[in-house]
């Protein structure tokens, strides 16, 4: 009974802010002005808790694992979270729905958990619905909005379609191997064509979770029509968890595989970087500029990934770390703007340092480190990721790599150069930051600079890989 | 044993003077900066002479022989075990005379520029600059690690194109500093090749570890590094030479004087800093500081020294005789004693009695910073009450100038070397090791240093005597320059005339023993002969208006023409690199970056541009065609694996 609550204290914890949340709006109610401070102090408790009593174990006749890792990456989430309560303060305000949003968030947030500790392709398959479809509820959260309906719409649609492969997939594997527990089914796997085709079914909901190409297509629609506090999400902490699981599923499961993956990988990842890059390049709306560029971020995470060592699985989770609080930095300011005066499009940031020059620093640094420049913590991020995929000797797909980091400069400095040296008649009008969004910036800002710095950070993720 | 902070501290003054005046000298010292950086440097002076007393008299002799320490040796960048760069402080016998030599040269221009540059509107900008300057140069002075010195070497060049420079809105000033920075720069390009050279043979950076590696002929070291040869020579003579390369951009040897004489658009007290005490000797100091390397290891490199000294001297000897700007003439008679300390190290051997002329050198190098730093301030003096650079305008200045006219008399007795002046003792060593080494360039010692003695009295007749009647306007002349100006003339004069009386060679030699110079009398009647006939010939030509000396310059024609053009080699450099580099490496290298690199990089950007448009339509927002590529990607994915990879 005992491990029943400590192996699964994150998931208990959720749920208690989840079932708080629910008795307050079916009781009284609360002003958003005195909700919202309480939920950020939930969530921050939540974040801090998550860092205790975390131990190996599993449940459930090994439906469900934990180990230190696991709960570690559980607290990258949660600290997503967290900020992202923080940054869009102003936006969660005026918010008419304020409990529902973070109740959706936070099934969405258990949902991930479950999914990253799953050790069977049921709880596998639960968990993932759990994540995804509160969240196309959240992309509809912007409700007098027809692209914001639009994008709820293509995302359900979307995902319906992943799903019915993914559960193809699945049945096909059961009926191959018998199992469908991740301890068992590595013993099973014997490469025969029926397990490449449920492999590859398997393989491409992950792909279209992690928007790599060509199952990116949903993306865009759903970014751009999403509120920015739900885009964010979508591009971070779902992004986030399912590279967890899919880093999991890659080495454990299906190692005996791993030439097939090894090549998909590959492939895909090229396409991943080029198409995002190229996407990326054109586009004039911050929301969808931001979602092709996290497509090409995804690439470079695939890079890592193929390393199939624990260098790989290493670098992928400090990236995670690094990338959350890049993104969340260019998402937090993007928010901050849209809502202080709804423009969305990068050519309205022309001028911006001369009116806003904090939050154009922040951004600054955010696409810095998106991009990959030293000292920002992106360019150690990536170099680790880039490392890993080396250590495979196909240095031709590293080279290729380097080169989509190359370009992906250009489109990074880009929004710089337009906000530092492009002269505008019109700029944004000076914002008055709320205090509270202000913090959550700086507390990005500081990550930026000092993740890459602190290298006992680096050392701790080392630590917990064994 | 030294103490380390004590001497750190000399040249840590000067670059707290360049920190605080060049931070917040505009706005908070705008009047106060010079006596602020003036202060700092009379307490580093009184440090430097400090520990040359300790030094040189209390804890630097060991059993007759005095000792080289090294202090401080703080790992700055480590490459791999054993080569690593070390601040450090070397404090021996040269190091420590240096020390005294800067500061106290650099505390005269500090006192002297109180009244030359008041009233300047970036005052305190010039004396950071100044901080600056002597830091770099007390830097390289005491480095004990070939790259630290490297460094400070960068660093002398640096600030001596800001101070060049300083009056930035002239534009003869901007294409001097310019020349002087490139000119150098040039040659300290061959410095760090070398530095590369000998400390990859030696494997080691420091200074004190590579003379000893390099100077054991026996060696490995030294064997492996003989053996890899190019063009004939050794890699360590190559080594060797670079680095002389680098010494002799800095020290202004030919041919890479060029940027020497252009470099007197800076303000005048500027020159007497870069003449005297700082830029121009680091190069002899260099060699120096290396001699043991080229005297045991690469005798060939040496002997280049000396044959470049010579001919620099007697070259610059030539040229001033002909020139009519009073701070040119100044100019080449610095390259031309500098070309005395240069061959005196060539003509030097290691050791002993053989090893005269590095002493000597040393020596010179001592009496020359009096003298110079005097000729120079005076020089300023007579400027700074004529407005003008050009010797035509002066004349009977005697009367007028009387303190700046007995101090500069006083420094031209000195460089021409007459007895008991400074410039006498170390020109009478110099020669007399030439004497004992190399005869050729012992006559050509002598034929340049009397015709030092007369174009230093040509300057000086043309300056105090000549016209009766002075022709510039006496309206916008003032009175003699005042006490700040005044004091450090009187100072420097006293050096000049006495400085010849130390016993130097106690002091410093090559291998720290002492060394008894002997001035034979009948030896030195033929130079201080010499010298007074190149006297009598100015005074002759240039006591009274008359027109002698045009009707000379005429007979002698071409010759004094092309003096005159300071032998065309300037022109030469503009040939060189106008019509052959620019024109045969530097446009085609020009057409091949605009059409085949740019091309392609601009190239790559259009591809991708053009690509990005191509794929636009995929996007397309109906979710049933995300359906269709979502299908085709799982089918193609499936097919490729299941048939073709297997």
């Amino acid at each position: 009974m005992n491990e029943f609550l400590t192996l699964m204290k994150s998931e208990w914890l959720v749920t208690a802010i989840i079932f708080l949340l629910l008795f307050i709006k079916i009781g009284k109610g609360l002003k958003n002005e005195t909700l919202l401070p309480v939920i950020q102090v939930l969530l921050l408790l939540n974040f801090i808790l998550g860092f205790l009593f975390t131990k190996e174990g599993h449940l459930f006749g090994n439906m469900f694992f934990t180990n230190p890792l696991i709960a570690f990456q559980k607290s990258i989430l949660n600290f997503g979270v967290f900020l992202i309560s923080l940054l869009f303060t102003d936006w969660l305000k005026k918010s008419q729905q304020l409990p529902e949003f973070f109740m959706l968030i936070l099934s969405a947030l258990l949902g991930m958990f479950l999914m990253i500790s799953s050790g069977n392709l049921l709880i596998f398959f639960l968990s993932l619905e759990l994540a995804t479809i509160p969240v196309a509820a959240l992309a509809n959260f912007d409700l007098g909005k027809k692209r914001s309906s639009e994008g709820a719409m293509k995302m359900i649609l979307s995902s319906a379609f992943s799903s019915g492969i993914l559960l193809f997939g699945i049945s096909l594997l059961y009926g191959a191997t018998g199992t469908i527990s991740f301890a068992e089914l590595p013993q099973q796997l014997d490469g025969s064509p029926l397990q490449v085709l449920a492999f590859v079914f398997l393989f491409t909901a992950f792909a279209f979770k992690l928007s790599i190409v060509p199952f990116h297509l949903w993306t865009a629609d759903v970014y751009e029509g999403s509120p920015v506090a739900v885009t964010s999400f979508l591009s971070v902490i779902s992004k986030g968890s399912v590279a967890f699981i899919f880093i999991t599923a890659l080495y454990k499961v299906f190692q005996p595989m791993q030439e097939v993956w090894y090549a998909i990988l590959v492939i895909l990842a090229i396409a991943t970087m080029v198409i995002g890059n190229l996407f990326a390049i054109r586009q004039q709306n911050i929301k969808r500029f931001l979602a092709f560029s996290s497509i090409a971020q995804v690439g470079f995470i695939l890079v890592g990934i193929s390393s199939n060592d624990r260098a790989g699985l290493v670098a992928v989770v400090y990236f995670i770390l690094i990338y959350i609080f890049s993104n969340l930095a260019a998402f937090g300011v993007a928010g901050v703007i849209a809502t202080a005066s709804g423009k969305e499009n990068i050519s309205d940031y022309k001028g911006l340092y001369k009116t806003n020059p904090f939050l154009s620093w922040i951004l600054t640094l955010a696409l810095f480190s998106l991009a990959g420049i030293p000292p920002t913590a992106g360019f150690f991020g990536k170099l680790f990721l880039i490392t890993a995929g080396a250590s495979k000797g196909t240095y031709w797909f590293i080279a290729i790599a380097a080169l989509n980091m190359v370009i992906s400069l250009y489109y990074y400095l880009r929004i710089v150069r337009a906000m530092f040296m492009d002269k505008n008649e019109h700029p944004i009008p000076t914002i008055k930051t709320n205090n509270i969004a202000k913090l959550g910036l700086i507390i990005c800002g500081t990550g930026i600079l000092l993740t890459g710095l602190l290298s006992w950070i680096y050392d701790y993720i080392q630590s917990l890989v064994t | 044993m030294p103490n380390a902070t004590t001497i750190a501290l000399i040249p840590l003054l000067p670059l707290a003077g360049f920190l605080l005046l060049g931070l917040f000298g505009q706005k908070l010292f705008k009047k106060s900066a010079g006596l602020i950086g003036t202060a700092l440097l009379l307490a580093a002076t009184i440090l430097a002479l400090y520990t040359a007393y300790e030094y040189f008299f209390v804890y630097g002799k060991v059993d007759g022989v005095y000792q080289k320490f090294v202090l401080l040796q703080l790992t700055w960048l480590e490459f791999y075990k054993g080569v690593s760069i070390d601040m450090g402080i070397i404090i021996d016998p040269i190091s420590v005379m240096m020390l005294v030599v800067v500061t106290f040269i650099s505390l005269m221009v500090h006192i002297y520029s109180l009244g030359y540059m008041k009233g300047e509107k970036r005052f305190s900008t010039y004396y950071s600059f100044l901080g600056l300057f002597t830091f770099s140069m007390l830097g390289l002075v005491l480095a004990s690690n070939i790259f630290q010195m490297y460094i400070f070497w960068e660093g002398v060049g640096v600030s001596s194109f800001l101070l060049i420079g300083f009056y930035y809105d002239k534009p003869s000033a901007v294409a001097a500093c310019k020349k002087a920075f490139i000119v150098t720069r040039f040659a300290d390009l061959g410095f760090l090749i070398g530095i590369l050279v000998l400390s990859y043979s030696a494997g080691t950076l420091d200074i004190g570890t590579l003379i000893q590696r390099l100077t054991s002929p026996e060696s490995n070291v030294v064997k492996t590094a003989t053996a890899y040869s190019f063009l004939g020579a050794s890699a360590l003579t190559w080594g060797a030479a670079l680095v002389f390369i680098g010494g002799a951009g800095k020290s202004a040897m030919f041919p890479l004087h060029i940027w020497l004489p252009d470099a007197m658009e800076g303000p005048t007290p500027v020159s007497a800093l870069i003449h005297a005490a700082t830029m121009v000797v680091a190069g002899v100091y260099l060699v120096a500081r290396l001699f043991p390397v080229f005297s045991i290891t690469t005798p060939g490199v040496l002997e280049i020294v000396g044959w470049v000294g010579a001919l620099s001297a007697i070259l610059a000897a030539v040229i001033a005789c002909t020139q009519t700007d009073i701070k040119r003439v100044l100019a080449y008679s610095t390259m031309s004693q500098i070309g005395f300390m240069m061959f005196a190290l060539g003509v030097s051997k290691y050791g002993g009695e053989a090893g005269s002329g590095y002493t000597a050198s040393m020596f010179h190098l001592f009496t020359h910073a009096m003298f110079k730093a005097l000729l120079f301030l005076g020089a300023g003096a007579v400027i700074h009450y004529v407005h003008s650079n050009d010797i035509k305008d002066m004349g009977g200045l005697r009367k007028y100038l009387p303190i700046t006219h007995i101090t500069f008399l006083i420094a031209c007795l000195a460089i021409a070397g007459i007895p008991p002046f400074a410039g006498f003792f170390s020109k009478e060593e110099i020669l007399h090791a030439a004497y004992q080494n190399n005869m050729a360039v012992y006559w050509i010692a002598l034929i340049t240093s009397g015709l030092t003695a007369f174009y230093m009295f040509r300057l000086y007749f043309s300056i105090f005597w000549n016209k009766e009647t002075p022709t510039f306007a006496k309206a916008t002349a003032g009175k003699e320059g005042g006490f700040a100006m005044m004091l450090p003339l009187v100072l420097l004069g006293v050096g000049a005339a006495a400085a010849g009386f130390i016993p130097f060679g106690e002091f410093v030699s090559i291998d720290g023993k002492p060394l008894v110079s002997k001035i034979n009398l009948v030896f030195s009647i033929a130079p201080v002969a010499l010298g007074l006939t190149g006297i009598m010939a100015a005074l002759w030509l240039y006591k009274k208006q008359n027109n002698r000396s045009a009707r000379l310059a005429a007979s002698l024609g071409g010759f004094y023409k092309a003096a005159y053009h300071k032998f065309y080699i300037d022109e030469i450099y503009l040939f060189i690199t106008k019509k052959i580099i620019f024109n045969l490496i530097a446009r085609p290298a020009a057409w091949f970056d605009r059409n085949v690199v740019d091309g392609l990089v601009n190239l790559t950007g259009t591809s991708i541009q053009a690509a990005s448009e191509g794929i636009k339509k995929v996007q397309s927002g109906k979710v049933q065609q995300y359906a269709i590529y979502f299908l085709t990607g799982v089918i193609v994915l499936a097919a490729l694996f299941i048939y073709i990879w297997k």
